[in-house]
């Protein structure tokens, strides 16, 4: 088992020495990238709208019931409190997290079925490096529009916990605006949480590509690689947020 | 013409291909036949670069395959088009892009050439009116046109069919066989057919080889195989109720 984890890392890092090189035609690669950002980013908006709404509501909740028996601690505490779990953690972790489901199972399955089908041993044989052809406007795509989505999520995350702070009397409206505001540094909160992002749409392009990249059999494999490469992603995601948490906040 | 000298191949334990000779002939079809398991997909696959050999060499024309330099591999994959067995078209490109990729991909026409490439192609292989439709909304024996039509798109010197009328009814089957050969008559390239179909063979069997648990048993034309005295071959070929009862008739 050991053997074959790090014959699946040598296996990864060879891959992506064939991903990360120059497209053969720039244009066919815009093209593919275009493709990519609809179907890996602007496809995924709806579930992070969602998720991000509900999840800020549920901090605030969560918060306020913790903090709210103490008289001594302001209203505004809470949106304070609720603001430091969402930038740093709920919406750039969380958020990876279901795109790790959301996009790793169709970067794994469809990659894993154009293997199966022989799609790409008919790129290889016409002479296309199929896996920079396939996987790096994969990649490209959410390393660009990840941050994208992570930054609306944390807005949406914000205003929903304003609105359930306040729909609940909780905590008004504007106080959770002032909270929100509290000593709130710009830089260090937007910059943990963006680095994070980016290397958490990294794992789970390249991850998930491995997956379904390297699927041999039929129909069946293609499924177990799907699910390999959500729960390959998620738990590279859970390491890489140990390290990165470990490595910015406590440095 | 491409040769294969010596060719020897295992996987692990399992010894596939046990020292194979073959001369494949341009303006010729090719055939390699033999039962499933017999080594023909590996051969296939040895010849074109996606196996390495353990031992033995391919040549395509003066140039032998594993001494080539990265680039002049990458340049002779562009004269190779290639026919799977599954038709391996794009499913997410029409049928007009599926054949208009290789162009996109290495040629340096114009726009207004690889319209006019793309449509001389389609109705090379009577594929007229289909350039919008996708693969998974067209018939088996129309994805197998689209296939060839994608392999020719470059003009290449080498066409390579895995199985190209499994899965089709005899009459599809046989119109596909005929395009194989008439293309490569055509055109001068050098096509090797991988197939089991004795209807192929009769059919479009310039030079057929016979393969038996990874080595080359015999090799003729199609006129020769009905008449073939070896044992292997006699058991392959008459095998079928059918072709019993043609060896009955011509020894008649």
């Amino acid at each position: 088992m050991i053997t074959n984890f790090f014959e699946g890392i040598g296996a990864y890092a060879l891959l992506m020495t064939k991903v990360f090189r120059r497209p053969d035609r720039w244009k066919l690669f815009y093209r593919a990238l275009v493709k990519e950002i609809q179907l890996l980013g602007l496809d995924s908006i709806g579930i992070v709208v969602i998720l991000s709404v509900f999840m800020g509501g549920v901090v605030t909740i969560q918060t306020a019931f913790q903090l709210s028996d103490d008289p001594l601690i302001p209203t505004y505490y809470i949106a304070m409190a609720t603001r430091e779990s969402i930038t740093l953690e709920f919406s750039p972790t969380v958020v990876s997290l279901i795109l790790a489901g959301k996009v790793g199972s169709n970067v794994a399955s469809s990659l894993g079925t154009m293997r199966v089908s022989e799609q790409i041993d008919a790129l290889e044989v016409m002479g296309v490096n199929s896996a920079s052809f396939l996987i790096l406007p994969k990649i490209v795509a959410q390393l660009i529009f990840n941050p994208i989505l992570i930054i609306m999520s944390l807005f949406l995350g914000l205003w929903g916990g304003a609105m359930a702070g306040d729909l609940l009397g909780l905590v008004p409206f504007e106080e959770s605006v002032m909270g929100y505001r509290l000593e709130f540094i710009p830089f260090e909160n937007a910059f943990y949480a963006l680095i994070k992002t980016i290397v958490f749409a990294f794992i789970i392009g390249s991850v998930s590509a491995y997956s379904g990249y390297t699927v041999k059999g039929g129909a069946v494999e293609v499924g177990v690689a799907s699910t390999n490469a959500v729960v390959r992603s998620c738990l590279a995601i859970i390491l890489a947020n140990y390290l990165l948490t470990d490595l910015i906040l406590t440095s | 013409m491409i040769q294969a000298k010596g060719i020897v191949k295992s996987f692990g334990e399992n010894h596939v291909l046990k020292g194979v000779d073959v001369d494949f002939y341009p303006g010729k079809t090719n055939l390699i036949i033999g039962r499933s398991g017999s080594g023909k997909t590996v051969f296939l696959k040895t010849i074109l670069g996606l196996f390495e050999p353990d031992s033995g060499s391919i040549h395509y024309g003066d140039e032998v395959l594993g001494e080539m330099s990265k680039q002049r591999r990458k340049t002779l994959r562009q004269e190779i088009g290639m026919v799977f067995q599954g038709g391996a078209l794009f499913d997410s490109m029409s049928v007009a892009e599926n054949i208009r990729f290789p162009l996109e991909m290495f040629s340096s026409m114009t726009e207004h050439e690889k319209d006019a490439r793309v449509k001389f192609v389609m109705d090379r292989v009577r594929l007229e009116g289909a350039d919008e439709l996708f693969p998974s909304e067209i018939s088996g024996g129309m994805q197998k046109r689209v296939s060839i039509a994608r392999a020719i798109s470059m003009n290449p010197n080498y066409l390579f069919c895995d199985e190209p009328n499994s899965g089709l009814d005899p009459e599809t089957a046989i119109v596909i066989d005929q395009l194989i050969q008439e293309i490569t008559h055509e055109f001068g390239m050098t096509t090797i057919v991988n197939t089991h179909d004795m209807n192929s063979v009769l059919e479009i069997g310039d030079h057929v080889v016979f393969m038996k648990e990874g080595h080359k048993v015999w090799e003729g034309t199609n006129d020769q195989v009905l008449g073939s005295t070896n044992a292997d071959v006699e058991d392959y070929v008459f095998k079928s109720k059918l072709f019993k009862q043609v060896r009955t008739a011509l020894r008649k």
